[in-house]
């Protein structure tokens, strides 16, 4: 069980502890001001859950269900939902340890955190390398020899290996635990100047995304080029969600009721909508001013683009204000299944990779029709959810049997949100 | 007030009509495609127009091209059936008998976007084209170039062609689904989507194409089969492809608007 689970599962669980629990952290958080206590924000964890399937509907090759993914009806996708959530979770749970157990402490259970995470990309990484191999020795269609080249690295497995292990070799897809590990490694940092000054910490993490903009500042790769997510940048999204786990979220709550925030929103999302329109129905790009275009084009995903980051902040605004914390619905059936796929992220997400490397190999290997892909995408959804089930109903179990002495600190790290 | 409205509805039904109409007046003049070949129009329309094309053959001049390119743009072992050589049979078929068009290919395999552009000036030289064909990216994708390096180095060469005074039209990536897992293709597909706007230059859209190809099972592009059949038969849609999207953006067709 995570600290979140046990602080605010009472709800679900309604066990004793937990309540005590919540009234010992109340108590002892006064600098930070946490968020409210007692209810668990299952919104977090739902749009999480939701980000996953997205991100594994985006992974397999496109088909009619990739229409439903966000990244088709604006400028941010899923990773963006991703990266913020995990922010604002990490730091809630590792923000809360800080200020119990002290620094040290917490950063060493960060750094068993990240360990973890690293452990999940050299799992996936191994899949990969599983993969491409076969790959190569089944497939030598003459209209590809071109892309063939993408072998060559395997003619130098020792060079390869270690630069994967160093991080700085990813194959496509296997993108954002790297971005995730280096962001939770600077975690602590982050967490100690929050403690200090939230709003500081959040004016620097400005001028590191501007400063990187400035000078075109970039994490070399492996064995050429650079990081497809640049942790430079992308932790604007994962400070920020900090910020607001801490407080920040609170102080805003003015801003976001307000109905000019709203309209903006509402305003900034239907012209995103309209421009990506054009990319799928040529026929409207004359109608896009030229001018426009040559200052908006690229949209630059590896440095978390303006008007990625704006676009978010739009639908997180829209989402905060239409969809209040005690939504009836949150607690309904029908969204069980992404919400618990949301409570145990790095899990999922590891298998949501997984599942859409194996749904490659199935389309390529068995057959490629539209319904074999429908079947592929809802049965990968499916899986998900019941590994997430299972891994609740043993977190569960072996709650209630291991010692019911374990603070609910003690396991907080798996609420750090993978 | 009935009467205006009424007439407006015609009005705009005869705005929606009229595209298709011209399409199907189009079609009897064209040889015959195999059905495997079959494209939307959308994916073979463009708003750049080749000028100099369109003059050359005005003019009765010889129509010249050069077809730059990696790999992707030849079969092994098999160079006349790869698409620039299908590209230029077509235009033999369509343009007027008097109209003399010879294609040729210069393949820099293995060599990025910006290795290749060094090239242009002397290239230009030597061979004189009235339209160079640039398919690039797929080196620069298998890399993994700095996207922006990507695009400033397309932009250069764009530039050096036409400074030569040739008209061009990129090409981009092929729709590689085996590869997919491997390669990162849209950051190439993006860049190369905005040098072509930024350049007023016709982008033959082969990634897209290949991929209506794969879903509407036209072809089987997962197909692990060793043979050149399938390879061929590719690229002979493709060069069909290409020979009407240069027939279009010269506006040399027989139901072209005259304008």
């Amino acid at each position: 069980m995570t600290i979140a689970d046990q602080v605010t599962g009472s709800t679900i669980a309604g066990t004793a502890d937990a309540k005590s629990a919540g009234r010992s952290l109340r108590a002892a958080a006064p600098a930070m001001t946490l968020p409210a206590i007692g209810e668990r924000e299952l919104r977090l964890d739902l749009f999480r859950g939701l980000a996953l399937w997205l991100i594994f509907i985006d992974h397999l090759p496109p088909s009619l269900l990739t229409w439903f993914t966000i990244r088709n009806y604006g400028f941010s996708d899923a990773t963006e939902i991703f990266i913020f959530i995990s922010g604002y979770t990490a730091a809630f749970v590792y923000g809360r340890a800080m200020l119990e157990s002290g620094v040290v402490i917490a950063t060493a259970r960060i750094l068993r955190r990240v360990w973890q995470i690293y452990v999940a990309h050299v799992f996936l990484f191994t899949i990969f390398l599983a993969e491409i191999s076969y790959v190569a020795t089944s497939f030598e269609n003459p209209l590809y020899t071109e892309e063939m080249g993408i072998m060559d690295f395997l003619k130098q497995p020792d060079v390869t290996i270690v630069q994967a292990l160093l991080l700085r070799f990813r194959p496509v897809n296997m993108d954002v635990l790297p971005l995730y590990i280096v962001l939770m490694l600077a975690l602590p940092l982050i967490l100690w100047s929050m403690k200090w000054k939230p709003d500081v910490t959040l004016g620097l993490s400005v001028v590191l995304y501007a400063v990187t903009w400035e000078y075109d500042l970039y994490f070399s790769a492996y064995p050429n080029g650079f990081w497809a997510f640049n942790p430079l940048a992308w932790q604007l999204l994962f400070v920020f969600g900090a910020w607001c786990a801490l407080g920040g979220a609170r102080r805003m709550s003015r801003i976001l009721a307000s109905p000019v925030t709203m309209w903006i929103s509402i305003a900034y999302l239907v012209a995103a909508f309209y421009v990506t329109l054009t990319w799928y129905v040529p026929q409207l790009s004359h109608l896009m001013p030229k001018r426009l275009e040559q200052w908006m084009y690229p949209i630059d995903k590896t440095d978390l683009d303006v008007l990625r980051f704006t676009h978010f902040l739009a639908l997180a605004a829209l989402t905060v204000r239409f969809l209040p914390r005690d939504w009836p619905g949150l607690r309904s059936p029908w969204l069980r299944p992404l919400i618990l796929c949301g409570q145990h992220s790095l899990e999922i997400f590891c298998l949501g990779i997984f599942l859409a490397f194996a749904g490659h190999f199935v389309l390529a290997e068995v057959s490629g029709g539209p319904v074999m892909h429908a079947l592929i995408s809802l049965s990968g959804i499916l899986i998900m959810w019941a590994v997430a089930w299972v891994i609740s109903w043993y977190k569960r179990v072996a709650d209630k049997s291991g010692s019911k002495t374990k603070s609910a600190i003690g396991s907080a790290d798996m609420a750090g949100g993978g | 007030m009935k009467a205006k409205v009424l007439l407006s509805l015609i009005l705009l039904c005869g705005g929606f009509a009229a595209p298709p109409a011209r399409a199907d007046d189009a079609a009897p003049a064209v040889p015959a495609a195999p059905a495997a070949c079959e494209l939307p129009p959308y994916l073979l329309a463009t708003e750049s127009q080749l000028h100099k094309v369109a003059d050359a053959v005005k003019a009765g001049k010889p129509l010249e091209i050069l077809v730059i390119g990696s790999r992707s743009t030849t079969i092994p072992a098999s160079e006349d059936s790869s698409y620039p050589a299908r590209m230029q049979a077509i235009l033999k078929e369509k343009l007027p008998p008097s109209e003399a068009v010879h294609v040729s290919v210069e393949i820099q395999s293995k060599k990025t976007a910006e290795e290749a552009a060094t090239t242009f000036v002397k290239l230009m030289e030597a061979k004189r084209p009235t339209l160079v064909i640039w398919q690039t990216g797929t080196v620069d994708a298998i890399r993994a170039i700095d996207p922006d390096e990507f695009r400033g180095a397309l932009t250069e060469g764009v530039a050096a062609l036409q400074n030569a005074g040739a008209d061009v039209i990129l090409m981009n990536l092929q729709y590689s689904p085996r590869t997919e897992t491997m390669i990162s293709v849209p950051p190439y597909l993006d860049n190369m989507r905005v040098v072509a706007q930024e350049h007023d230059v016709p982008l033959f859209d082969r990634f897209a194409i290949m991929r209506q190809w794969n879903d509407q099972g036209q072809f089987d592009l997962f197909s692990p089969s060793r043979g050149p059949e399938l390879a061929k038969q590719v690229h002979d849609c493709l060069g069909r492809a290409l020979a009407q999207f240069v027939i279009d953006a010269a506006h040399l067709g027989p139901a072209q608007p005259q304008n």
